[in-house]
């Protein structure tokens, strides 16, 4: 009967696996395409943490030894834009892409072609973005890159032919941002399995629905800044030119109308994932799970119109900042629940130490802490002191490390046996965790007491009385740089070979992905499950 | 070698550490009146933050020591249904609100404050220019200037990166406003004893106030990033009693009266005057950014030892140090006088193997003007 052969055919197709480098290239499959976001992302982990690990061999002592002052800033503006747009998105992208279909019980993502542009733009726009680091070393390649990753005029507009190139890596950057948040976005809307309510979906998967919206929403308001600093540049308009009637004030805030945001999109991912990883170790389910939806909706809403709380010093009206300081210190309400939900989770838990947890634990505590010094940095007086000091520094490494970096390690732990079909070695992972949380905080703590003893970020050369926080420092990242060695080796001994994994990999672990087999075939939920 | 030589250095730190008085963990303490009040907010928050951190981290230990599956704890499969379950979400709220608007109440009073200047009759205003890399401070009410520049290791000594040539002399006891601008990029003034920083934005003039209770060499760092050698615009304030700083006021208008004198004369310089006027000029003004010895930092700041300019025809060379070049960080000097200006120019073409024996007189820049 026709019916058969063809359901027959249809089910050939799903166990054809291409192979070679086509399987990669022209992959529309969401489980390799999230892998090659992940191996990406992994990757530029390295280039971004080699240039910190230089810019603070700089300045490990006072005076100016490895670094060239415009090289120095080049790697400061290089390892900001290579961890955000480089590692930390594209980590987030990578997971969505591997688990929200599995965990909504969907085949694949919604918009496969999308998915494979969305990703292989990204090659391209890394490549651009070397571009802008490489090209002043070539004969007639201009200035380096000095501005830092807020590329402020006037300084962006004295640089040579590299801006260029990095407000294309920006642009490229943005487009394939834009393009993964709509396809997510569709994927959510359309492909859940029957009987997953929006109220009933991982946490996980919310988190990325909020991301994808407040993506949409900001790239485009930075993609239209850098291009206007592009014709200021080389079209002869004045948008941010004082001289010729423009406004340097002017980009500060489109960019920071995205920058802050920006911080919500890196973090709210890794937060989605701890909603997933502190139940399952706590052996008990998550505690506030319509109130922990409300809170990221209200950060994302929020986090939309405080963006000037960067911009403190340059002299907003009396009005304007009040508003702005009110405005932000209210975002503790939103960020303090999600603590605090995840900590009432573990409450009253029968709690195990796997890896994953290990990094969650870390996260509520140091992401706590960065989240208090932001308080103290969102109080205007205060702020005043703090502002572009070596304190702003150590805060925001307290958000983003803890609050993303972290979290992607986490998330990967958690779901990496289920990705390969191999338990990673527990043991070495716990040695990475001990190194890698320690050896963070010696190398941010100390740069609090920098920056209240008065030294500017983003500066060269200090005087001699900022030497002892800045060698202990430099000590720290040192270790902390090379730690990530580490966690190369175990994911690559993971995928190796290693212990069998189970289906339900961890003893408490709750949801669809679990269901299904570890690895998952590479078609999954060919049929939608049911959920009650 | 000297970076081995640091490398040595490396045990000595801690006794170096020792040694020194105290080692910055907090504000140091504020010399200003709005200082002060910004240092009690800073400290407010701050106490709060680490209450707050306590308690959280309180409630996590207690729970990972208590609720672990190894110590036999059954988890409570049913804590989120409870009251508490339930009513947290009102709760934790409404507890972290009262919080933020503790911070914020006192927090808006004294931005009121230090945000809005007073109006005070005998107020003095002192605009702070920031240029690429130096900083420029003019008493609006005495028609004077300061050009304030960072000086080598060998002249600063222990304060080197803090340490200027001509220090911003400010009087205690008066309403000081600062008037911040720049000519060029974003730069940010920050005194930390002061307790604030201010931006300087080209096109823009922002205010900043305060009253400076103690007397003092307070010392400050530019704060926002402003190009190559960010790190290399110190901030130096020595703040005089009022009656020494009219002494200072006085002093200083005599000095400019007679360089003025100087300048204006008709007198015809020897080279030999020239050259070393020209070379003190150059290593100030010009050597950040071509260098001491002429080599330039290439491709942003071109050589001018060898270079065409500097051996090129007078006009164009004289042209482009008055009027700048557009385009490039090459600013017009047409502030500097005749005498200056000239100075530098022969210096130029005659220093570093230049030698085309060259001099130029201050008559000849003014008719260049």
């Amino acid at each position: 009967m026709s019916t058969a052969t063809l359901s027959h055919a249809h089910e050939q197709d799903h166990d054809h696996v291409p192979t070679g480098w086509r399987r990669w290239l022209f992959s529309t499959n969401h489980k390799d395409i999230g892998t090659l976001y992940l191996i990406f992302a992994l990757t530029m982990l390295f280039i971004g943490g080699a240039s910190a690990m230089l810019v603070r061999a700089e300045l490990f002592m006072p005076g100016l030894q490895l670094l060239e002052p415009d090289l120095y800033n080049n790697l400061v503006t290089n390892h900001a834009l290579i961890m955000i747009f480089g590692a930390v998105m594209p980590a987030a992208a990578g997971l969505a892409n591997w688990m929200i279909p599995l965990m909504i019980g969907a085949p694949d993502m919604a918009l496969p072609r999308m998915n494979n542009l969305s990703f292989w733009i990204l090659p391209a726009a890394a490549l651009m973005l070397m571009l802008s680091f490489v090209v002043p070393f070539f004969p007639g390649g201009g200035s380096q890159i000095n501005t830092g990753w807020t590329l402020y005029p006037p300084l962006s507009l004295q640089v040579g032919m590299s801006m260029d190139f990095l407000i294309f890596a920006i642009h490229l950057l943005g487009i394939s941002s834009v393009l993964a948040s709509i396809n997510i976005i569709v994927t959510i809307f359309n492909m859940r399995a029957p009987g997953m309510s929006l109220m009933k979906m991982p946490i996980f998967v919310w988190t990325w629905l909020v991301t994808a919206f407040l993506l949409i929403l900001v790239v485009p308001v930075l993609a239209g800044g850098v291009t206007m600093l592009l014709f200021d540049r080389h079209f002869g308009t004045s948008f941010f030119n004082a001289a010729g009637g423009g406004d340097p004030v002017l980009f500060q805030h489109l960019f920071w109308f995205f920058g802050h945001p920006e911080v919500y999109i890196l973090i709210l991912p890794s937060l989605g994932a701890l909603a997933s990883i502190v139940p399952t170790f706590s052996r008990k389910p998550l505690f506030g799970y319509k109130s922990l939806v409300g809170a990221m909706i209200a950060i994302a809403t929020i986090g939309m119109v405080v963006w000037a709380h960067h911009q403190y010093t340059i002299g907003m009206s009396l009005g304007a900042v009040k508003y702005f300081m009110i405005g932000t210190i209210i975002i503790s309400i939103p960020v303090g629940l999600m603590i605090f939900n995840y900590i009432a989770t573990m409450w009253r838990g029968a709690m195990t130490f796997e890896t994953p947890m290990l990094f969650a634990v870390a996260i509520l505590l140091l992401f706590t802490f960065g989240g208090l010094t932001g308080v103290m940095l969102a109080v205007v007086p205060a702020d005043l002191q703090y502002h572009d000091s070596m304190f702003v520094v150590a805060h925001f490494h307290y958000v983003l490390l803890p609050g993303a970096v972290f979290g992607l390690f986490a998330a990967v732990f958690y779901w990496l046996p289920k990705w390969t079909g191999h338990m990673y070695d527990e043991r070495l992972a716990k040695i990475f965790f001990w190194t890698n949380i320690i050896s963070f905080n010696i190398t941010f703590f100390p740069q609090h007491f920098l920056g209240l003893a008065g030294m500017p970020r983003r500066i060269v050369d200090y005087n001699a009385m900022f030497t002892e926080f800045n060698v202990v420092s430099s000590l720290g990242a040192f270790v902390f740089g090379l730690s990530h060695l580490l966690l190369l080796y175990i994911v690559i001994k993971a995928v190796r070979g290693g212990r069998r994994a189970e289906p339900r990999v961890w003893e408490g672990a709750k949801g669809l992905e679990w269901e299904l087999s570890s690895p998952p075939p590479f078609h999954s939920w060919t049929a939608a499950p049911q959920v009650r | 070698m000297r970076r081995l030589s640091r490398a040595c250095l490396l045990p000595l730190l801690g006794v170096a550490g020792a040694a020194r008085a105290e080692l910055g963990l907090n504000f140091p303490p504020p010399v200003t009146t709005v200082g002060q009040e910004i240092y009690s907010v800073h400290m407010v928050t701050m106490t709060i933050a680490t209450v707050l951190l306590v308690l959280v981290f309180g409630f996590v230990i207690w729970s990972l020591v208590h609720h672990r599956k190894s110590r036999g704890y059954v988890a409570d499969q049913h804590f989120h249904e409870s009251w508490f379950g339930r009513w947290s979400w009102v709760v934790v709220p409404v507890l972290v609100l009262g919080v933020d608007l503790t911070i914020a109440g006192s927090a808006s009073r004294t931005l009121e404050k230090i945000w809005l200047v007073p109006k005070s009759p005998d107020l003095l205003d002192v605009k702070v220019i920031g240029h690429q890399w130096w900083w420029e401070y003019q008493y609006v009410d005495h028609d004077l200037k300061v050009e304030s520049r960072f000086v080598g290791p060998e002249k600063a000594g222990d304060n080197y990166l803090r340490e200027v040539d001509h220090r911003l002399v400010l009087p205690t006891g008066t309403k000081i406003r600062f008037l911040q601008t720049s000519a060029d990029v974003l730069h940010a003034f920050w005194v930390p004893e002061f307790g604030f920083k201010r931006d300087a934005i080209p096109g823009y003039v922002t205010e900043s106030w305060a009253e400076i209770t103690r007397e003092g060499v307070y010392r400050g760092q530019c704060a926002e990033l402003c190009g190559t050698w960010h790190a290399r615009m110190p901030i130096v304030v020595e703040a005089v009693s009022p009656q020494r700083f009219a002494d200072w006021v006085q002093e200083q208008k005599a000095i400019k009266v007679a360089a003025a004198a100087e300048a204006g004369s008709d007198k015809v310089w020897p080279k030999e005057q020239l050259m070393a006027k020209g070379e003190e000029l150059y290593v100030t003004k010009c050597g950040a950014c071509h260098q001491p010895g002429g080599e330039g930092l290439p491709p942003a700041f071109p050589a001018l030892k060898g270079s065409a300019v500097a051996k090129g025809a007078i006009g164009a060379h004289l042209d482009i140090v008055l009027n700048g070049k557009a385009g490039t960080a090459m600013q017009p000097w047409n502030a500097l006088n005749d005498l200056e200006i000239a100075a530098i120019v022969t210096y130029e073409r005659n220093a570093w193997g230049n030698d085309t024996g060259d001099v130029i007189q201050p008559a000849m820049v003014k008719a260049a003007r």
